[in-house]
């Protein structure tokens, strides 16, 4: 379990690693956290010949709150993130998540760029992202420049994002929530810190009547990335978050929303069975949530 | 092993095989070679005379009737691989890294062949044959018998019969094997670094090997990160080149097994099926059991019948069984060798007995504990004679036991009146799922041969002593030393163990069967006695006091009664090796003894378990909430490492009981072969365990000692099993199968019958504008053809129906790789359909798909229905199967959408 042999860039500066990036075109591969590279180049099943090492550009990494929302730059670590107050106090949601992610040692390195790039379909911060309705700054090197998409349309395929070939995730903008809101975030994992088996990140907003006025349920690992469940979402729209109104919309999710894979662990008809299961309990929370917020 | 960094050292790589069945038509070696920084590179016909098959480890038991066919491995495949993982060629180079790379320059030419997986499929008439000299894949028969249990069943009230299977895991000790060699030419030595738990058999065994006297070859086996079991298994392929190779190339070689390696090169255990039935009384008194089962030897059954010798040993448990059939049929398969994993076999019959007994005292309507209570052996019974063939070839007679005490202990300390009449229906009302498991077993421990040690008081004071056994972290230096000390009176700081080396003792077998401390520790007794007895003599003629009057105080001699005086153990010690005088005629110089204990059979420890588990029945989790031991192995030697043992084995047994699993399928791959998908119980998951213990003594040595090896694991499936079925009592379910996991829990709630996913299955329908003759026809042309493949670089037809070409494959974070492909049409009916076969294999591996694709017309187009199942192998087999599905499925997706495409361009 020792890599194929390849070269290493350690930039200093943003442009730096876009200009190397540009250099090599596509055999280069950013290095963030290397919580999941790594491994895959021990297996020998990731083998880029060029390794452009990010973790020495201070500048991706930090949490601000801008006038557009919460700023997490790309390469802050996953534990920064959990431990922050200002994530914390304006994104429940993602604080509420991160835990989830793996292991206290994995997340000192891992980074919520490299997450969320990566775009593994099991992972946790794509579909928090999903649900928040986040944006994620994108550079590449000119005429692009930098472009900001939709976590809506980030994620296009297994393993596969907007990102163009040499362009860097840069940053991850979380907007405010609006008033009303409340979020929630539930997992099955066989262990605690293992690929969950499905897991729901949702977030929702009620009126003066207490009625939905908004729901974002975003669903993990049963789909190729995270999965909005725009018929459950619908469903609940409009109505009243009765326990029976949150059932049926939970089990919109399970029957209609998803096509989920079966693996070892869990059979398609299991990971429909959990989806419809966390996404009740997910929504019962974040209505309470958004009714006492 | 990762301390053992010697000047020059080599570094090995193997090239193991990919397939599970598979012919060997060539190994080209020639480019690994040519790399610079490879010092060598080894396939089976380059070992010459060497290569020969290994040892068969365990001769079967004298049991009437046996049927046993020895298949040993072999050091390299020669002919065909027999599971995957098996080494093909050995790469010797100047880093790991270098050595790796080498090994992807090997290129091996192989004829796959069908893989034997399944028990059941293996016995059948035609099933393809692991071993091709044989005329089935059977690997042994037996049948033992006490009693008449026909004529018993015919008396019975109820028979209670179910089939149960209980499936393979690993030992997944934290340090992999290793292997490390030097030969020093000028002394004509060799030395060995081996993880091995037996390293006198080893060092016996190389000299034999290599041509050496056993006094030239010195084998240590150092502190070594955990054993259980595999590590007993000898001569694995690894320990018999390695020093070869060193020898040969004359630098230090060390090979040491990466994480990956181990989940297919070393060995495993734990598959067997059981159909099992139990005949019982009105009122539960056993009256027979009868158990016939198949048990999975793997590829190879070098270790010979100890894991279903035990199985079938230790279904009898503390329980008076009058009559009892049990028939086991062991069966080669395409997988990684079976041999002992802590527990060998043994939770296999405690879980089918345990479970037996749960299903009889629900079907009468009697307490869980009551049935045990009627069936427990009494005090007074032993020795009790079972009257069948143990694995140490002796008659199984246990020593002694007191069973329905530690079942009261452990049925008080869980609370188990108070849980089921008080908290468990009011948690019932609440909603909640909570139920209770208590199971009793029994351990056969510490058996023979034998072990030995030597003790030495050296003229400073301290105390040597040295015994064979090797050790992986059970603590030998603190209870051996304990040992020694309370025998000389001397403190335990002052003793000085060593295991493991044979250059320090090289008389014994190993560390296993859970006999350390039984057996090497009363070796170590005997040999201080020994010790003892000269440190009087040599002190009642210095001090010139008779003996009588002399006794032994915190290392030294004293004279009764006297306040000062005496002499030191040291000086004593010094007295005894004298440089000028005389050794007399009939003593020896020193205070020093060796001696040796051989038990004539093992001793048989117990106990009981108990645990209270909650399901959440929407998700089909379970957790643990306590867990309670109580636990007699004899006389303690130190409660502290007793209870590690037990903690650690409790963590052994969660795991089997509701993690770890090795999943193969239908091709022999092995699709876990990493941690992040064979799930290991972690701090998370293992409660805190409560244990008690008992002290039966064993009558068979003089401390009354049993062992405590493996006891934590071996009834925690059985308890695991009865604790859940309990807390989803409402379901009416029956657990019969261990591993146990929330999918199959799920499945088993919903009353669904489990598919046995082993292979991706991709099916579905798709409709092309164009008539099926037009479909058809262009679905033969290369080109056409080739857009169904994702990543087809270029398809050219070789022959009828057969097309070659290559393939760039790659997804997320796999960088894509070059694969070979092949596609083969047959079972042509134009325009109604064809079969069609799709093979690739490139760098990380293999694929194999088989399709069926029917056309019908479809208004004025063509709808394509297509089930195919795709099998992969190699790495990605391994580690990638979260994500075969998904992938299978969008391949399929674009591969439909590009034929289309192209249909709709071209038609």
């Amino acid at each position: 379990m020792k890599p194929a042999p390849f070269a290493y860039h350690r930039p200093e500066t943003l442009d730096e690693a876009l200009a190397v990036l540009a250099a090599h075109g596509g055999e280069a591969k950013p290095l963030a956290g290397g919580q999941s590279l790594i491994p895959a180049m021990n297996f020998r099943l990731a083998r880029p010949a060029v390794l452009v090492d990010l973790n020495r550009i201070t500048e991706l990494s930090g949490i601000r709150q801008g006038g557009d929302g919460l700023h997490i730059g790309a390469m802050t670590r996953q534990r920064a993130v959990e431990r922050d107050p200002i994530v914390a106090r304006d994104a429940p949601l993602l604080a509420e998540a991160m835990p989830f992610i793996a292991h206290p040692q994995i997340r000192n390195r891992g980074t919520v760029g490299g997450s969320l790039a990566h775009a593994d379909p099991a992972a946790e911060l794509p579909a928090v992202m999903l649900a928040l309705d986040a944006k994620l700054q994108v550079r590449g090197p000119a005429p692009r420049g930098v472009r900001s998409i939709p976590a809506g349309e980030f994620y296009t395929g297994l393993f596969e994002t907007a990102l163009a070939p040499g362009e860097l995730l840069v940053d991850v903008t979380v907007p405010r929530a609006a008033p009303r809101s409340g979020s929630a975030f539930a997992e099955v994992a066989r262990r605690h810190g293992d690929y969950a088996l499905a897991g729901v990140a949702v977030r929702v907003t009620v009126d003066d009547a207490g009625r939905c006025r908004e729901a974002r349920i975003a669903l993990l690992s049963v789909g190729d990335g995270p999965v909005l469940a725009r018929k459950a979402a619908k469903a609940i729209t409009g109505e009243s978050p009765t326990p029976e109104a949150i059932r049926e919309a939970a089990d919109v999710a399970a029957a209609k929303d998803i096509d989920p894979p079966g693996d070892i662990h869990a059979s398609p008809a299991y990971r429909r069975q959990l989806v419809a299961v966390l996404v009740r309990r997910t929504l019962e929370r974040a209505f309470e949530r958004a009714r006492n917020g | 092993m990762d301390d053992v960094q010697l000047d020059g050292m080599l570094h090995v790589a193997f090239l193991r095989s990919e397939h599970a069945h598979a012919r060997l038509r060539g190994v080209d070696v020639a480019a690994a070679r040519r790399r610079p920084g490879v010092v060598a590179v080894y396939a089976a016909d380059d070992l010459g005379d060497y290569w020969q098959p290994g040892p068969l480890l365990v001769p079967p038991p004298p049991i009437p009737g046996l049927v046993f066919h020895a298949c040993t491995q072999v050091p390299l495949v020669k002919d065909k691989a027999r599971h995957v993982g098996e080494p093909i060629a050995m790469v010797v180079a100047e880093s790991r890294y270098v050595a790796e790379d080498a090994v992807a320059d090997i290129v091996v030419d192989v004829a796959p062949l069908q893989a034997v997986v399944d028990l059941e499929a293996a016995l059948e008439r035609g099933a393809p044959l692991v071993h091709e000299h044989l005329s089935s894949n059977l690997a042994a028969h037996v049948v033992q018998e006490k009693g008449d249990y026909n004529a018993a069943k015919a008396t019975a009230h109820r028979v209670v019969q179910r089939r149960f299977h209980y499936d393979r895991g690993i030992s997944a000790a934290i340090e992999n094997r290793a292997v490390a060699a030097r030969w020093d030419a000028r002394a004509e030595e060799l030395t060995v670094w081996d993880t091995t738990q037996a390293p006198i058999p080893i060092r016996n065994g190389l000299a034999r090997m290599l041509g050496l006297l056993e006094s030239q070859v010195r084998v240590i086996a150092p502190f070594v990160g955990g054993g259980f079991g595999p590590k007993i298994m000898m001569f694995y392929p690894e320990e018999v080149l390695v020093p070869w190779a060193a020898m040969r190339l004359g630098r230090p070689v060390k090979w040491t097994e990466d994480r990956q390696e181990n989940f297919t090169a070393t060995t495993q255990e734990r598959g067997q099926v059981h159909d099992a039935e139990l005949a019982v009384t009105r009122d539960g008194k056993i009256l027979g059991v009868k158990d016939v089962f198949l048990h999975d030897s793997g590829a190879y059954d070098s270790y010979g019948l100890t894991v279903p010798i035990n199985s079938q040993c230790t279904l009898l448990g503390p329980y008076d069984v009058p009559n009892y059939y049990t028939e086991f049929t062991a069966v080669f398969t395409n997988k990684t060798l079976v041999t002992p994993v802590r527990g060998a076999g043994r939770q296999h019959g405690v879980f089918v007995m345990e479970r037996l007994l749960d299903f009889a005292a629900r079907e009468l309507g009697i307490d869980r504990l009551e049935i045990r209570r009627r069936n427990y052996l009494a005090p007074e019974a032993f020795p009790f004679n079972n009257e069948i063939i143990f694995q140490d070839s002796a008659p199984l007679v246990y020593d002694s036991g007191d069973y329905a005490p530690a079942l009261a202990q452990a049925a008080q300390m869980i609370g188990y009146e108070q849980f089921v009449r008080e908290e468990q229906p009011r948690l019932r009302v609440a909603g909640r799922h909570v139920g209770i498991g208590i199971v009793s077993y029994i351990e056969g421990t510490g058996i023979g041969p034998y072990e030995g040690a030597r003790v030495t008081i050296e003229p400073s004071g301290e105390v040597r002593v040295a015994t064979g056994v090797g050790t992986q972290g059970q603590g030998h230096f603190t209870s051996f030393a304990q040992i020694v000390a309370e025998v000389l009176g001397v403190p335990m700081e002052r003793i000085h163990v060593v295991t493991g080396d044979t250059r320090e003792f090289n008389w014994g077998t190993g560390t296993f069967a859970s006999r350390g401390a039984v057996v090497a520790g009363t070796a170590c007794h005997a040999a201080a006695a020994l010790v003892r007895d000269k440190i009087f003599a040599v002190a009642s003629r210095v001090l010139q006091v008779p003996q009588e009057r002399l006794e032994l105080v915190g290392g030294r001699m004293m004279v009764k009664d006297a306040t000062d005086g005496g002499i030191e153990l040291g000086a004593l010690a010094a007295r005894a090796n004298p440089l000028r005088g005389a050794v007399r005629p009939g003593t020896e110089p020193g205070l020093e003894a060796t001696a040796y204990y051989g038990p004539d059979r093992g001793s048989t420890a117990s106990g009981v378990h108990a645990m209270i588990v909650e399901v959440d029945p929407e998700t089909a989790m379970v957790e643990i909430r306590r867990y309670v031991v109580v636990h007699d192995c004899g006389r303690l030697i130190n409660p502290m490492l007793v209870e590690g043992q037990i903690h650690g084995g409790v963590a052994h047994g969660i795991g089997n009981a509701f993690y770890e699993q090795l999943v193969y399928d239908d091709g022999g791959q092995l699709q876990n072969a990493s941690f992040m998908d064979y799930l290991l119980p972690t701090a998370t998951d293992v409660p805190r365990v409560e244990v008690a213990h008992r002290e039966t003594a064993s009558p068979l040595n003089p401390i009354g000692l049993k062992g405590v090896g493996e006891a934590g694991c071996i009834p925690t499936g059985a308890a695991f099993a009865q604790a859940v079925e309990d807390a989803l009592a409402d379901y009416g379910l029956e657990i019969t199968e261990i591993p146990l996991s929330p999918d199959k829990l799920f499945d088993l709630l919903k009353k669904t019958r489990p598919k046995k996913r082993n292979v991706v299955v991709i099916d579905g329908s798709f409709v092309f504008q164009g008539s099926r003759e037009a479909v058809y026809a262009l679905l033969q042309d290369p080109e056409v053809l080739g857009k169904s493949l994702p990543g087809a670089m270029h398809l050219g037809r070789t022959g009828d129906g057969r097309y070659d070409g290559l393939m760039r494959v790659g997804i997320g974070p796999v960088t894509a790789a070059e694969f070979s492909v092949s596609v083969t049409l047959h079972d042509q009916k134009p325009p109604a359909g064809y079969g069609m076969i799709v093979e690739g294999k490139g760098g990380f591996g293999f694929v194999r798909g088989t399709a069926q694709v029917a056309l019908a017309d479809h208004g004025d187009g063509t709808e394509m229905t297509y089930r195919a199942e795709v099998q992969v192998g190699g790495t990605i087999a391994g580690v990638g199967q979260r994500l075969l599905d998904s992938v299978a499925k969008r391949m399929t997706r674009q591969g439909l959408e590009a034929l289309n495409t192209a249909l709709a361009a071209r038609l």
